[in-house]
């Protein structure tokens, strides 16, 4: 089953993308912050991370950053759940090597359509 | 798939109230000057969640003004806008604001967002470069702001794609697009594949591609992270520009890419054959001679295999958000409770268990109950006790709460008021961890709010004068709460001009609380402070009212079983200390009989219980009788009479008098016998009776009788009367 990482320090967005993901049949492990994230991905291989990027301890755009550094994270997408008005934290977030974004607000619709895109 | 999101929207509260309270700390704690990034750094993540999590659930007022207030702190946070008191002030405003729209919709109403939009337009200004922004970071602001949603994100096309539409070939209709697609060698490393872009543009209409792989270099050369191919594509769609862009979105600047719409006479013929030849089996078996690749068109089937896919686990996650959801939901009648404490409990009830199981088995096994068994039975009895006592204080753990629930909105109160007032106040908090039960809890707060007005505006001076007195400019409070024996104690001092006794005099006389020729110890001159209708203050003022405050301060601590004492010294400040009961479920009572009936005191309100000497007993008009207790006559209360008992107490000589005090007046009660002082569980009189004036419940005792628990403000309530005539007493005799 497909394996997918949540980043979020928000408890609301968390449960609702983790909610959203599991009902399409995905297999979810969730995060509260950038570190908690990548001490897991380093012990379990995901095929996909989705992560906020405004997050204490460690921001989404240094989580990207560390776990292209890992050799199992190299070719992995990685979507950064972004605002609108973020445009430079977009960019940041490419120029550390996140394949994409969504852009929030979103529905449980987008998120699931935005992810098909990088898996499967 | 439709998901209900409604279900998330109470732990979106919970959060959202909890980053508004983390926003409010952050902001009293900024020092403007020397402002630290990381606290501007967690108001700004606050603020981006709310706005996050409004967007997704839908509550769009809260959104369109978040967003102002993130872009302004953004700015902040990148140091391009410096931040001042008069900012802070509107970020505190916005707090507010915030937290008034999300309580309506909470609570399920239509929001005002007058003040959100006026909030917001001041925010525009400052953003628009109306205070201090300098210019150039202003033409910044603006183009993030200019920026729309979804930006022209197609750098090759280099063209506008509203401009594409509108040119004047438009009028031939459109029927797709020429794209060409060239990723550049490094596009894997972010992981993008161009294989998933083919697919969904495949998904957007018919399509046909070309892949060039003329840059492909020979085996030796190729680097298997590189990528070597472009395609050109002929996409025919109804779609606009913009979904076809959309695709690309994420490889802007990574890939060559440009894409032309295709009009209806243009040189790909809409019904060449070879486009409905497609099938999968051309697409599964590409030829790698060939420089075509054909993408069959339409969703994937194992994209849809994966939707319907669905596992037991979404039940799990609802079983999880409700959970969450449970506590928020009833803020009123619920109380979260850490797990330590359901622990405990859990352990002490297995305890009690076996306890019970010990004496059942003695209680079955048939044995007479002699000697040896005795003793046993005994210390069995003992642990019961002991197994009830712990159970009984954990079970009352549940409901305590650390105080600074209430105390956390004080910082900034105290900060609100004395930019109002014009005068330089901090606030300390020492022991705000400290547990009280959660009614003992609300029912303070009013209370500490008043006693905070009063200490701000009477108690601490303003700045010039403090100077003028050799004090530090900035007044200090102190809020100190501790536990003391089985009550909480705290304590507010503040380092203020202090209150004079001799003006607290001087206007009781002039509102004739006091007799003209009266003379009063320091200590009841204070007590004046808490008598009805007095204010020391000539001018009334908005912030501490009146004067109708501390009588009621003191009444409702009294109302709490709990006690309010002042000390005051002049020019150096005064202190408050509030005395109350962990609990209002139990309360430490004085067992007395009156005409063979037991009544309990609460310990708290009984001052001092005498013999009664009948020559100090004086008869007064209107029935009543008064005791002359050292220097004043106080009111004899006789239970029996009150509470109409069929048997009276006869000579008043061998009876005893209890004094209580409720709300600085003495009133002295008949009693036959003081027996033995014990823990008293209150049940309440209400609920399973009726209420009855004088008492304010009832407990069982050990023999199983219902005795009553004598309220001490509603006996001095009920013998007001009698009051006055002892007044007049004490003062004739003055």
């Amino acid at each position: 089953m497909t394996k997918i990482l949540v980043v979020d320090d928000s408890a609301s967005m968390r449960q609702m993308v983790e909610f959203t993901l599991k009902s399409a049949g995905y297999e979810v492990v969730d995060t509260v912050d950038g570190q908690q994230a990548l001490d897991i991905a380093k012990n379990t291989s995901f095929d996909l991370v989705l992560s906020d990027v405004n997050m204490p301890v460690m921001d989404g755009i240094e989580l990207v950053r560390e776990l292209r550094q890992l050799e199992a994270y190299k070719y992995t997408p990685i979507l950064m759940l972004t605002t609108e008005t973020s445009g430079d934290k977009k960019m940041a977030g490419k120029g550390a090597g996140a394949t994409g974004w969504v852009v929030k607000p979103f529905s449980p619709d987008k998120l699931l359509a935005t992810i098909k895109r990088v898996i499967g | 798939m439709s998901i209900d999101l409604s279900q998330f929207h109470a732990v979106f509260f919970e959060e959202s109230f909890e980053g508004l309270e983390l926003m409010e700390a952050s902001l009293l704690a900024l020092d403007v000057d020397n402002p630290d990034s990381e606290q501007i750094n967690s108001i700004f993540r606050a603020a981006h969640s709310i706005k996050g999590g409004s967007g997704t659930f839908g509550f769009v007022q809260v959104t369109e003004f978040t967003h102002v207030l993130e872009t302004l702190l953004d700015r902040v946070r990148d140091g391009k806008q410096t931040i001042d008191a008069d900012c802070i002030e509107l970020l505190l405003q916005s707090v507010d604001c915030i937290r008034s729209l999300l309580e309506a919709l909470q609570s399920k109403e239509e929001p005002d967002t007058k003040r959100a939009a006026q909030l917001a337009s001041v925010f525009q200004a400052i953003l628009d470069g109306g205070s201090d922004g300098n210019s150039a970071s202003l033409v910044k602001v603006n183009a993030i702001i200019g920026e729309s949603i979804v930006a022209p994100l197609i750098k090759t096309t280099k063209k506008d794609p509203s401009s594409v539409e509108r040119s004047p070939v438009a009028t031939r209709q459109q029927i797709g697009f020429n794209i060409f697609f060239k990723p550049s060698l490094e596009m894997l490393k972010d992981g993008n594949d161009p294989i998933r872009m083919l697919r969904e543009l495949a998904a957007l209409g018919e399509m046909e591609t070309t892949a060039d792989i003329d840059e492909l270099p020979v085996l030796q050369e190729l680097v298997p992270e590189n990528f070597y191919i472009s395609w050109t594509i002929e996409l025919l769609t109804t779609c606009d520009i913009d979904d076809v862009e959309e695709v690309f979105e994420w490889v802007e600047g990574e890939c060559e890419l440009s894409i032309t719409p295709m009009l209806e006479d243009s040189t790909v013929a809409v019904d060449s054959p070879t486009l409905y030849q497609l099938n999968d089996s051309q697409v599964k078996k590409p030829t790698t001679s060939g420089q075509r690749l054909v993408m069959p068109s339409g969703p994937l089937p194992s994209l849809d295999n994966l939707q319907l896919d669905i596992t037991p686990e979404p039940v799990q996650a609802m079983a999880v958000a409700a959970q969450v959801t449970a506590p928020v939901k009833a803020e009123a009648s619920s109380i979260r409770v850490g797990i330590d404490k359901v622990d405990s409990l859990i352990n002490l009830v297995g305890e009690l268990v076996i306890t019970q199981s010990m004496l059942g088995q003695m209680g079955s096994s048939g044995e007479s109950i002699t000697g040896e068994n005795i003793g046993k039975l005994r210390e069995r009895l003992v642990q019961l006790e002991h197994n009830t006592r712990e159970l009984q204080d954990s079970v009352m753990r549940i409901r305590m709460l650390p105080i600074s629930f209430t105390f956390n909105r004080f910082p900034r109160m105290v900060r609100d008021i004395s930019i109002q007032l014009g005068k330089k106040v901090q606030l300390e908090l020492r022991g705000e961890n400290t547990e009280l039960d959660k009614t003992v809890m609300e029912k303070i707060s009013d209370p500490m709010v008043h006693l905070i007005r009063n200490a701000l505006d009477h108690g601490i001076e303003m700045p010039a004068r403090r100077i003028a007195a050799g004090k530090p400019e900035v007044g200090t409070i102190v809020l100190n709460v501790f536990h003391q024996g089985g009550y909480v104690i705290i304590e507010m001092t503040d380092d203020g001009g202090g209150i004079d006794r001799e003006r607290l005099l001087a206007k009781a006389r002039t509102k004739g609380l006091v007799g003209e020729s009266e003379q009063l110890s320091e200590e009841q001159k204070l007590e004046l402070l808490f008598s009805p209708g007095l204010s020391t203050v000539e001018k009334v003022s908005n912030v501490s009212g009146r004067g109708v405050g501390m009588d009621v301060v003191r009444r409702n601590i009294q109302e709490l079983n709990g006690s309010v004492e002042a000390s005051t010294e002049m020019g150096v400040g005064s202190t408050f200390s509030i005395r109350l009961p962990l609990t209002l479920a139990i309360l430490d009572g004085q067992l007395v009989t009156v005409a063979n009936q037991t009544y309990i005191f609460p310990l708290m309100s009984i001052s001092e219980s005498l013999q009664i000497d009948e020559a100090k007993v004086s008869n007064v008009a209107g029935g009543s009788d008064v005791y002359s207790l050292r220097e004043e006559y106080i009111p004899i209360l006789r239970l029996d009479r009150l509470f109409g008992l069929c048997q009276e107490i006869g000579v008043l000589n061998d009876s005893l008098l209890v004094v209580i005090e409720s709300e600085g007046q003495k009133i002295g009660v008949v009693v036959d016998e003081l027996l033995s002082q014990q823990r008293i569980v209150i049940k309440s009189l209400e609920e399973n009776y009726i209420r009855v004036l004088g008492v304010s419940g009832a407990t069982i005792l050990g023999d199983g009788t219902v005795a009553m628990i004598i309220d001490a403000v509603g006996l001095s309530n009920l013998a007001g009367k009698d009051i006055a005539a002892a007044k007049k007493m004490t003062d004739a005799a003055a």
